[in-house]
């Protein structure tokens, strides 16, 4: 099972090449301002599929993750101005925290119960920062972007080149965690979770920890969300977008694989920017709910199953 | 600030708002209680509803008769989707829950985007002459059009429990929530009475829908507090049990109303969310489970 990672690492070192040249040579802000949403939901499909592709436990809500990273990095600049790097790590850390919190419910919680349960999530989280009014209430907070660090010349850039570290970062984990026994321990879970215990496979432990690093990862990609747009506002920071766009990119990409959701995370997001700006926002909607629904229904194993049809082909 | 004195009507609008909160839940009880079925799409099917409600209003039909001219067509429409459902996930078995969701989930979004490119975003209401006025009883006033969703919530409520205790179909499709293989082995065809089920329980979306509209303005996104409501009804009831769905239905209704008067409005969409997450973590099975 276990390849040989040089490859992975190799490519991996292109990818942050390639985002840094990028950023060096373009001189458009609006590619970096768009490349970003994208990337930021590469994170947040990777993050979804530990738990919802490994393991089979469907997560509903990214965004209630995602949101409390954002916010943590808003209390963290109003309070004390920390930077980036700081927000970040502590949004994972309490982000993760209630991924810990959302593994004790699969205790009790399976299938469906566990997916309305992470709905409750996203609007329990959205009420509580709605009427908390240091960090803004309903209508929201206003930040100011401080200076870009050398070597960056706008901060746009500096923050798509740290989004595309922070993606490679969650592949990497989710590739280590696919091709590991954790992996495999999720799998079993996935298939039959009683006799997975059966066996001897530490089903809760692995669960929680699952839980804890999809919702650190979640959190991490929205921590610098905040910095993104300079505004924070609840009902766009905890919205079901999130959910709906880590869930099917990783559905549509093919959720066997940490390369699944990367691609449908690529393929999803830049269809969406794209007919964003040349439709309409509810098209972008309902492209990826008929996408969804098409590769659910007709391929269930998603993009990465169809190439893998289509080179046993030949 | 709270005063005592208010305690009194925030329970009766409780209670009102609560057999509401019952009959929009019914739809769900069976398809989700009953026939397992994750069907989250079942907010969205009744906002749907709604919208059909209004189009017709704009002839001039009364809600209600909109309502319940449209339930036949929604019990076509769910005996389609229950179809699909089958032979698309259920038949197949393996894995059939985490993409049975996403199905469902992805339906959600195109009927709410649908309604959004047909209707706009804006609030839409209809038009009756029961909406608007209210009856007063002593110092309180009670708005008439929730007396009339009430009304129709507790004929609907009584009614499907009748049909689902008394009549022989409806034994047939408790018989199937009960034990499946067993109904099979008797000779019944399972897959047949589920859909009948599913259909009826979409049928009554379409009369919950209309009931939605009279209650107060829709727009294309209210699915999403809907999906809290229906299902913290359902799962706080015990899945599939008919006096569990108007218990658990009076105690969002109580709850929800107790909290929009002493905390505000703003805090009163986690109420549904919040009583559900404590149900699931303490008692999973419900009030009346099974």
């Amino acid at each position: 099972m276990r390849k040989s990672g040089t490859p992975f690492w190799i490519g991996a070192a292109v990818v942050v090449g390639a985002a840094a040249l990028a950023a060096w040579l373009i001189t458009n802000e609006y590619y970096f301002f768009a490349g970003y949403i994208v990337v930021t939901f590469v994170i947040l499909a990777t993050a979804w599929n530990i738990l919802g592709g490994y393991a089979g436990y469907v997560n509903f809500g990214t965004a209630a993750f995602f949101g409390l990273g954002a916010y943590t990095s808003v209390v963290l600049i109003q309070s004390i101005g920390a930077p980036l790097a700081v927000q970040i790590l502590a949004a994972a850390l309490l982000s993760g925290l209630l991924g810990f919190g959302a593994g004790l419910l699969t205790l009790r919680l399976r299938g469906i119960f566990f997916a309305i349960a992470t709905v409750a999530l996203i609007v329990i989280m959205e009420t509580l920062f709605i009427n908390w009014r240091y960090v803004g209430g309903a209508t929201g907070i206003q930040l100011l972007r401080p200076s870009p660090i050398p070597p960056f010349e706008s901060y746009t850039k500096m923050l798509f080149v740290g989004q595309v570290i922070m993606a490679v970062v969650a592949v990497a984990v989710a590739r280590y965690m696919e091709t590991s026994w954790i992996g495999r321990g999720l799998r079993a879970i996935r298939d039959s979770e009683e006799a997975a215990e059966c066996s001897g496979v530490p089903t809760l432990k692995l669960k929680l920890a699952a839980c804890t690093v999809s919702g650190a990862l979640m959190g991490a990609a929205g921590a610098p969300m905040p910095m993104y747009l300079s505004f924070v506002e609840p009902a766009s920071t905890f919205n079901l977008t999130y959910s709906i766009g880590a869930l099917a990119s990783a559905m549509v990409g093919g959720t066997a694989t940490w390369l699944g959701p990367v691609l449908g995370a690529l393929l999803l997001s830049t269809i969406q920017q794209i007919v964003t700006v040349t439709i309409s926002n509810e098209m972008n909607v309902l492209v990826v709910g008929v996408l969804l629904v098409v590769f659910v229904v007709a391929a269930p194993e998603g993009i990465v199953g169809l190439l893998r049809k289509l080179r046993r082909a030949k | 600030m709270f005063s005592l004195e208010l305690l009194p009507e925030a329970i009766l609008f409780g209670v009102l708002l609560g057999c509401f909160y019952a009959a929009v839940s019914i739809g769900l009880s069976v398809a989700f209680g009953l026939l397992d079925v994750p069907h989250i799409a079942h907010p969205a099917v009744m906002v749907f509803g709604a919208y059909c409600t209004y189009v017709l209003g704009r002839y001039g039909w009364d809600p209600i008769l909109s309502g319940l001219v449209l339930m036949p067509l929604f019990f076509v429409l769910g005996m389609g989707i229950y179809r699909f459902y089958y032979e698309t996930f259920e038949k197949r078995g393996s894995e059939a829950g985490v993409r049975g969701l996403a199905f469902f989930f992805g339906l959600t979004l195109i009927i709410e985007v649908g309604l959004i490119l047909g209707f706009g975003v804006d609030q839409r209401m209809v038009e009756a002459a029961y909406i608007g006025q209210s009856l007063r009883l002593g110092e309180m006033r009670i708005p008439m059009r929730m007396l009339v969703a009430f009304s129709v919530a507790v004929l609907l409520t009584v009614g499907l429990t009748l049909y689902l205790s008394r009549t022989f179909t409806g034994r047939a499709i408790k018989a199937v929530a009960q034990d499946e293989p067993a109904l099979r082995l008797m000779g019944a065809n399972p897959v047949r009475i589920k859909q009948w089920a599913f259909g009826l329980a979409t049928g009554v979306t379409a009369l919950a829908g209309a009931m939605l509209i009279i209650v107060g303005p829709v727009e294309p996104s209210l699915d999403r507090v809907y999906i809290g409501r229906t299902f913290a009804v359902v799962v706080l009831a015990g899945l599939g049990s008919m006096t569990g769905t108007v218990a658990a239905g009076l105690i969002l209704g109580i709850s929800e109303s107790i909290v929009l008067m002493m905390f505000g409005a703003s805090w009163a969409p986690a109420v549904a969310f919040g009583l559900l997450l404590i149900v699931l973590g303490i008692r999973p099975q419900g009030l009346f489970g099974r």
